[in-house]
């Protein structure tokens, strides 16, 4: 057995080699070969600590009993307190977040919080309605360039344009998912892909509307409205959310009413025909789903979600322009909803912290930033390839063959 | 008075003539069969139906009303409701939300009532609950309302899926091989289940192989062969009909016909296959 993993040893070694090579720099002001030795250093010692662990675990005894998984015991050790304790403890953690945080990280904090609302609307369309939607962004631009707009021409208030938003957002839902409707998996994928960018590119181009890839600026911070009576009698006072912390308040109320809303139409009517088209839409159909429609709503309501979120970062940012709505943004939000664990809330709101929050942690890393980036995400899809929080359905649907065999 | 009515109905895919100028009809409140050999066009028929393909030419009527060209979902609504072949359950979902899912056709709650969650929508959702409940008691799978479908045994599977087509509320039911893969116990008690839905008022039209529960329980049989209606009649006119014998065993066994208990074995004999 050692033999087997010293050879294994040698073999990631080698493969580490190659893929640092080019982290040596070929020019010679910066050839570091001491770099590339730590680094290798320090990936060596973890595989040599992983095959201490795996032989000191091949010594002990195997008593027979199942094990539980780690995540499995944190989830019981939770629920053995009510629901409304754990709740209640993560809402006032959030509340008082801004308390002790400084501008930055409420900064990251508010980001974290409207790929959350994001993460949650796609979910709407991947993880309940089965539908793989690459060009999710869209409807987010959707939203911010709706607000933008309205607000810069019409000068109309947060809370005015807001509706408009969701309705434009779910118009154009709408008009992608209607030529999608037959499409499934990987072609409904490039499709919706092309989509994205199709939205992308016109709000680049049509510089008369758009100011192209200038973006909009100037407007408006959405407003709390309180009447104040002084002097000159009753006046409405407008009170622009400026200062971060209000900001932070502001989106995570957003995200607190997208998480009721989800989850409200998870449990309904409309939630069950989405997982039966999920499942199998022939069936769906001959149970008497009207699957198009039910399809149709799906876009609609999770771009809805997404035009909300739009609207708040344009607002937030006070500017906006083509380039925050790239391709690999479609892409993070899709990792945050199948990280999390399709169709679960709890796991995409953990994995939207973790996915926005990580880049910023390793910040210290410079360069191998994304690197760890992506070794986070990988090492997550290995060890939990149903997500952080797995939706119980799902749970079943992945670990097949941990469940009890069905009776005969 | 018949309810569903095909007439003259013909199926092609490109150059296969599946079903074949088809008349048919299914008298209400009683059991009919649909019988034939493998590739004779029954799936097809109940395909047509259902508005999964669009009839080539002919027309399909059900209390006077035309289904062609109806989508599937809308001919649910209309009540007729079918179960398939290969069972088709919604496996990550629990059984209770499977009979559920056979609501959808009869309730009203769209998203904005569930997004506010008014009195409406928790009153429907509980009277779903309720009736889901009453519908898996009948089935007798009450038990295993929590369990996910794919952990059924293969005979409960069956039960879900015929109590899943019950939940649209339909006045006609179709049933593609209801038997299929099932042990003759098995069988017996999904005789049972038929006659019971009968009773109810129900209009009952299954495609099966398995003799001994077609000539059991039907009150009339349809025979099919290459798309066409080759005989009908009650199940005695059938098994002595000498080109149904022929579709199934070819002309050789013609030759052998004598007794009539002999033909009785040949026709049990397919419940083999």
């Amino acid at each position: 057995m050692i033999q087997k993993e010293l050879k294994k040893l040698v073999v990631y070694g080698a493969f580490l080699v190659i893929i640092l090579t080019p982290m040596l720099g070929f020019r010679s002001t910066t050839f570091e070969p001491g770099r590339v030795l730590k680094i290798l250093g320090i990936f060596m010692t973890i595989l040599v600590l992983n095959i201490v662990v795996k032989f000191i675990r091949s010594q002990k005894k195997d008593d027979g009993r199942k094990k539980t998984p780690w995540t499995e015991v944190v989830r019981k050790r939770i629920n053995r307190y009510p629901k409304v304790y754990t709740l209640g403890g993560l809402l006032a953690l959030a509340f008082a977040f801004p308390m002790f945080a400084d501008n930055y990280m409420i900064d990251v904090g508010i980001t974290c919080l409207i790929y959350v609302c994001l993460g949650l609307g796609l979910n709407i369309v991947v993880g309940l309605c089965g539908l793989l939607d690459l060009g999710y962004i869209a409807f987010y631009a959707v939203g911010a360039y709706t607000y933008s707009l309205l607000n810069l021409t019409f000068g109309l208030s947060f809370w005015a344009a807001l509706p408009l938003g969701i309705v434009l957002g779910m118009v154009v839902g709408c008009i992608i998912g209607y030529p999608t409707l037959k499409m499934r998996g990987d072609y409904l994928a490039i499709v919706t892909l092309g989509f994205g960018e199709i939205v992308r590119l016109v709000l680049n181009n049509w510089d008369s509307l758009t100011a192209g890839p200038n973006g909009l600026f100037g407007m408006k911070r959405p407003a709390l409205y309180y009447p104040s009576f002084g002097e000159d009698g009753f006046t409405w006072v407008t009170y622009y959310l400026k200062s971060l912390p209000s900001l932070y308040y502001f989106i995570l109320l957003i995200a607190i009413l997208t998480i009721i809303g989800v989850r409200r139409l998870d449990n309904s009517r409309i939630g069950r025909a989405w997982i039966a088209i999920r499942e199998d839409e022939v069936a769906a159909e001959l149970s008497g789903v009207p699957t198009t429609w039910i399809k149709l709503l799906a876009y609609a309501l999770g771009a809805g979600f997404a035009s909300v979120a739009g609207a708040f970062f344009a607002a937030k940012l006070s500017y906006t322009n083509p380039n925050f709505f790239l391709f690999m943004e479609s892409c993070i939000v899709l990792c945050i909803v199948v990280l999390g664990g399709v169709g679960s809330i709890p796991g995409i709101v953990v994995a939207a912290f973790v996915l926005i929050a990580a880049p910023e942690v390793f910040r210290g890393l410079e360069n191998f930033r994304m690197l760890a980036f992506g070794g986070i995400m990988t090492t997550m899809m290995i060890l939990k390839p149903e997500g952080l929080i797995p939706a119980s359905r799902r749970r079943r649907e992945l670990r097949a063959d941990q469940e009890p065999p069905p009776k005969d | 008075m018949a309810e569903l009515l095909l007439k003259n109905v013909t199926m092609k895919f490109g150059g296969l003539l599946a079903v074949d100028n088809l008349d048919l009809e299914v008298p209400s409140g009683k059991i009919l069969s649909l019988i034939g050999p493998n590739g004779a066009g029954k799936t097809t028929v109940f395909n047509l139906i259902t508005g999964v393909y669009k009839p080539t030419e002919g027309t399909i009527t059900y209390n006077g009303e035309t289904l062609n060209g109806l989508h599937s979902n809308k001919v649910v609504s209309r009540g007729i409701a079918r179960t398939f072949q290969n069972i088709r359950l919604f496996n990550s979902m629990t059984v209770l939300e499977n009979v559920q899912v056979g609501f959808h056709c009869r309730t009203r709650s769209g998203p904005v009532r569930a997004l506010f969650k008014t009195r409406h929508e928790r009153q429907e959702e509980k009277d779903i609950i309720l009736k889901s409940q009453e519908i898996l008691d009948f089935f007798g799978l009450v038990g295993h309302q929590n369990d996910y479908a794919s952990n059924l045994a293969y005979g409960e599977q069956r039960r879900l899926e015929i109590a899943r087509a019950l939940a649209t509320q339909p006045k006609l039911l179709l049933l593609d091989e209801p038997a299929a893969g099932m042990n003759p116990k098995e069988t017996a008690e999904l005789m049972e289940l038929i006659i019971k839905l009968r009773d109810t008022g129900l209009t009952i039209f299954l495609v099966e192989h398995d003799m001994l529960l077609v000539m059991g329980i039907s009150e009339v049989v349809t025979v099919l062969d290459y798309g066409q209606k080759i005989a009908e009649g009650t199940p005695k006119e059938i098994q002595q009909n000498e080109t149904v014998i022929e579709a199934y065993l070819g002309t050789g066994a013609l030759s052998k016909k004598k007794k009539p208990e002999q033909q009785k074995n040949i026709t049990r004999s397919r419940q083999h296959d």
